[in-house]
């Protein structure tokens, strides 16, 4: 399986992303430049964490119209994994690729910390691996995660079941219904503030990142039988 | 102003304009002597930067050269952008701190962001990709509403920066005394990671290559900051806001990764950060250091505004801006890798032979130096020095004993000091997971940060209790590095090398130069004790408001190797039922310590003492020990003594307590601030492994109770806490005199 690291000017977890899938993960990974067309060759598509453009104007808008998105949004449309990590997910919701917006943290502070998560929804491409349920412990880093969607399409994301991690305990950044992650209407494209490349190493804190990948690859090996 | 409004070169003398500048009537006369003729406005400031303290070292040179800066390990000491040290592998570490204190003072989010933004490019510059940050901050007491401004919005540049760029802020630390009141300080440190032969210098050589201009565009922002940088500060520094430059950490992420894909290039000859005294600095000093000249069409210059002077130009310190020198026609190769991130390098000058600064504009020549003049022959003063009347006051006196009552509050009164006190709201704003790598997060005696690609770490700190410093310079210098050594070996790494970052107050003042000379005799001391050259630094003077000095505070940074992850060591207690030592026994040192501060307002005395050979002998000791994997956890005991230390062990446990006993004067032994002290927590069944290793004094046991309680050797309990009660107090301390309004 191939997944590919989207780098944009001012992306900076993209080496963070990239160990995390060749290192921890042991599978192919390449870093793809903003303004490349084409994404065909990869299966999953990765928009990691940092500040696009510098975020300048607002997070993830300048981003959304680099060259690459254009092959990102056939990528979703085809059907494969795509996942935006922080920046990433902020650009995605940009982009329009997942419904609702990001305001500043309610304590209007950058905050940096492992947080607790529930996984809501363990039956996506993303979360197989995971109990239902599960309280999993994942790092944070962002000044704009307070996440915000109008009632309409907070009752949409419930009725799908497309909130996929919710805060656990403390709400860090104030988002709506403790929203911390949520797939688009069809499961293949993720977005979630908190970061699951850096928990891939007890080393480091916590290992509870790496299900969520492992649970790409096996998606995709069940999708993809290999006939001998 | 426009060129046609400078004034003339009689006019500058005549009316000693240069004063203006920082430039005395007799280096005046010198730059007249240098060059035969009268400087004309563009020359005089461009001696007057270049000749400031900041950029010449003019009053600390002679004091600098004390420093031990060689080792086998070092493989560039002070004089570059940074110092690096050899870490095996093919591998080296290049680190620097430096200040940005008066900007910080004017405009605390843009002057702490830029100071981030210049240290970072002081360490790529070098090659070295940036791996980790710290920072060392001063301030007044936190209950100014002008302290809180500035505290809050220092961090938040500093994160603002570091978080931006993605370069993890690992450690660091703040302290508050009321001797900082109106001169905050604001240090950075970045390290980082360089293969041996990727290791650049800021050099121009070949005549005829090629020097290139590339980064943000150049605009009237930060003209004179190297000279606002070495006075006073005042009530007219407001004023000098306009000086204060404004930090863009987008634009040096670019800078960054170009500069890093540059550098793998043979075309590049030399490469150097354009920062204090920006194109100037730049130019004459890689001149200079190569023993070549340097020329250049200033109308080449990318500029922000319109209508920009040379002197504007020369002088101007925007930010995210480097100079490099290109091998002559292989300019394309270099302008492809900028392109790629959206930068221009522009070609603006050329190498000469002749040892010249020659600046052209509008087809003349507007100015014309010698570049040794403007680097490494630029002034050196010996500054008169004198025993300050103070100090041999406060060695004279008694010895001071405070009296305590109620131990539980006199413990829970110490860790609500600010200084003492959790500065978890501090390091939450930093980024300091990015790169994952930061195996010890801020937090415990030093942040420790993995290599990849190897099984060893780097343990990084920066340290200095100014208090002790000012009681006694010399022991305070001693003890800055000494604690330094202590956290980098408490977390299983051997101490390799120290920066240094010298804030003094005006060292034309005696008492303030011998300050600044002791301290530099203490600091050196004990690097040589301890093995650790000064491989670089910088030295911030002038640091006094309306006359007042800050407390003599030369932060030391120190970078230590864990050679195997399997020894990185931190500071809370792991399992209930381990033994817990003391190395070292308390004396009755209240000197300068957080207990007397608090209970007397103001500290005096002497400061506490420090044998070195002791303080080498047991960290030998301890990080033999370390690495034998006999030990659970080690702290170092430092501001509020033992009591302090017990409590931090057991506050960043989860679900522990301590039970210990303790010998001799309670007093002493709890609060005392004794040098050369550690708690550390053993397995039992490593006790009689560690008891070989390290002479040390069992004390008790790790519990699951969740209490501290510590008795006194002839029974009786002194201390009876709940953890819970402490971490709040702890944690809340900061964040509650945010809140309160006054």
């Amino acid at each position: 399986m191939k997944f590919a690291v989207i780098v944009f000017p001012g992306s900076n977890c993209d080496v963070d992303m990239y160990h995390a899938i060749a290192d921890e993960l042991g599978e192919e990974v390449e870093y793809v430049w903003h303004d490349e067309e084409n994404l065909d060759r990869f299966d999953a598509i990765l928009l990691p964490g940092g500040f696009s453009y510098g975020d300048y104007l607002r997070s993830g808008a300048i981003a959304r119209f680099s060259k690459v998105m254009a092959a990102v949004k056939q990528a979703a449309e085809a059907g494969k994994p795509v996942l935006g990590v922080c920046n990433g997910f902020q650009i995605l919701l940009e982009a329009g690729l997942l419904p609702g917006a990001m305001r500043r943290n309610q304590g209007l502070k950058f905050i940096c910390r492992p947080v607790q998560l529930v996984v809501e929804n363990n039956e996506t491409m993303f979360t197989s691996a995971y109990g239902k349920d599960e309280v999993i412990t994942i790092p944070i880093a962002h000044g704009e995660g307070n996440y915000y969607c109008d009632e309409q399409t907070l009752n949409r994301l419930v009725e799908n079941r497309q909130i996929v991690f919710r805060y656990h305990g403390e709400n860090p950044n104030g988002s709506l219904a403790d929203i911390a992650g949520i797939v688009n209407e069809r499961g293949n494209v993720l977005g979630m503030m908190p970061h699951p490349e850096r928990a891939v190493d007890a080393l480091l804190g916590s290992a509870d990142g790496l299900k969520l990948f492992r649970s790409i690859v096996n998606y995709w090996r069940e999708t993809h039988v290999v006939t001998a | 102003m426009s060129l046609l409004l400078e004034p003339n070169a009689a006019m500058i003398k005549e009316q000693k304009l240069y004063r203006e500048m920082g430039l005395t009537d007799e280096e005046f006369a010198r730059i007249e002597a240098i060059l035969g003729r009268l400087p004309n406005y563009t020359e005089t400031g461009i001696f007057s930067v270049m000749w400031s303290e900041h950029c010449s070292y003019k009053n600390s040179k002679p004091v600098l050269k004390k420093f031990p800066t060689d080792g086998p390990h070092v493989l560039q000491g002070p004089g570059e952008g940074a110092g690096i040290v050899d870490i095996g592998d093919g591998l080296a570490v290049a680190f620097k701190i430096e200040s940005h204190n008066h900007p910080s003072a004017i405009e605390p989010y843009q002057g702490a962001a830029t100071g981030v933004g210049g240290i970072i490019r002081d360490v790529f510059s070098m090659g070295a990709r940036p791996i980790a940050l710290l920072n060392s901050l001063r301030f007044g007491e936190l209950t100014s509403p002008r302290v809180k401004y500035l505290f809050e919005h220092v961090v938040a540049g500093i994160a603002g920066y570091g978080n931006c760029i993605g370069i993890p802020t690992v450690g660091g630390e703040v302290q508050f005394d009321p001797a900082y009141e109106g001169n905050p300080l604001v240090n950075a440190m970045c390290v980082g990671i360089i293969r041996h032969e990727d290791i650049q210098r800021g050099v121009a050589t070949g005549v005829g290559n090629t020097v290139m201009y590339v980064g943000a565009k150049t605009g009237r922002d930060g003209i004179h900051g190297a000279t606002f940088a070495s006075e006073e500060l005042s009530e007219q520094s407001e004023a000098k806001r306009p000086a204060v430059q404004v930090g863009d950490p987008f634009m040096e992420k670019l800078l960054l990764e170009a500069c890093l894909e540059a550098v793998k290039s043979d075309a590049l000859v030399g490469i150097q950060d354009m920062g204090a005294a920006g194109l100037t600095s730049s130019s004459a000093e890689m001149a200079s250091k190569g023993g070549f000249g340097i020329e250049m069409n200033l109308d080449l210059v990318p500029q922000r505004e319109t209508g920009m002077t040379p002197y504007e130009m020369m002088l101007s310190e925007s930010q995210e801006r480097m100079l490099l020198v290109v091998e002559q026609g292989r300019e394309e190769e270099i302008a492809a890798i900028f392109a790629k991130y959206g930068l221009e390098a522009k070609a603006i000058g050329k190498v000469t032979d002749d040892k010249m600064l020659r600046l052209f504009f509008h087809g003349e020549v507007v100015a014309e130096i010698p570049v040794d003049a403007l680097a490494k022959d630029a002034p050196v003063y010996h500054k008169p020095s004198a025993e300050p009347d103070y100090y041999r006051e406060f060695q004279a006196m008694p010895t001071y004993i405070p009296q305590i009552e109620d131990y539980n509050r006199t413990l829970l009164g110490l860790l609500a000091q600010p200084t003492i006190a959790s500065k978890e709201w501090v390091y939450d704003q930093y980024d300091y997971m990015v790169r994952t790598n930061t195996v010890v997060a801020p937090g415990s005696d030093a942040a420790v940060v993995r290599i990849r690609g190897t099984n060893k770490a780097l343990a990084l700190t920066t340290d200095c209790n100014s208090r002790y410093l000012y009681l006694d310079p010399e022991m305070g210098g001693k003890i800055a590095v000494a604690e330094a050594a202590r956290n980098v070996v408490c977390s299983g790494a051997k101490p390799l090398a120290i920066t240094d970052c010298l804030n003094f107050g005006n060292p034309e003042k005696p008492d303030i130069f011998w300050q600044l000379e002791k301290a530099v005799d203490g600091m050196s001391e004990a690097c040589r004790t301890l093995g650790t050259p000064v491989v670089s630094g910088n030295v911030s003077l002038y640091n006094e408001t309306n006359g007042e000095a800050v407390y003599p505070t030369p932060v030391v940074g120190m970078v230590g190797l864990v050679d195997d992850l399997s020894h990185v060591t931190t500071q809370p207690f792991k399992q209930a039922g381990d033994l817990i030592y003391v190395i070292g026994e308390a004396k009755p040192e209240f000197g300068g310590s957080e207990l007397q501060k608090w209970l007397e307002g103001r500290i005096f005395g002497k400061a506490p003492e420090l044998d070195l050979a002791v303080e080498a002998s047991r960290q030998r000791q301890l990080l033999t020990a370390i690495r034998a994997g006999v030990v659970a956890s080690a702290h170092d005991v430092a501001e509020g003594g033992l009591a302090v230390a017990l409590a931090e062990c057991v506050i960043g446990a989860s679900g522990l307590g301590a039970n210990v006993t303790v010998s001799g004067d309670l007093v002493s032994e709890l609060f005392s601030e004794t040098q050369s002290r550690f708690v550390v927590s053993v397995k039992k069944e490593h006790q009689e492994a560690f008891e070989q290793l390290v002479e040390a004094k069992l004390i008790g046991e790790v519990t699951n109770d969740s209490i501290l309680t510590v008795n006194g050797e002839h029974g009786g309990t002194v201390i009876r806490l709940s953890v819970d009660e402490m971490r709040n107090v702890w944690k809340g301390a900061i964040p509650c005199l945010l809140k309160s309004k006054d």
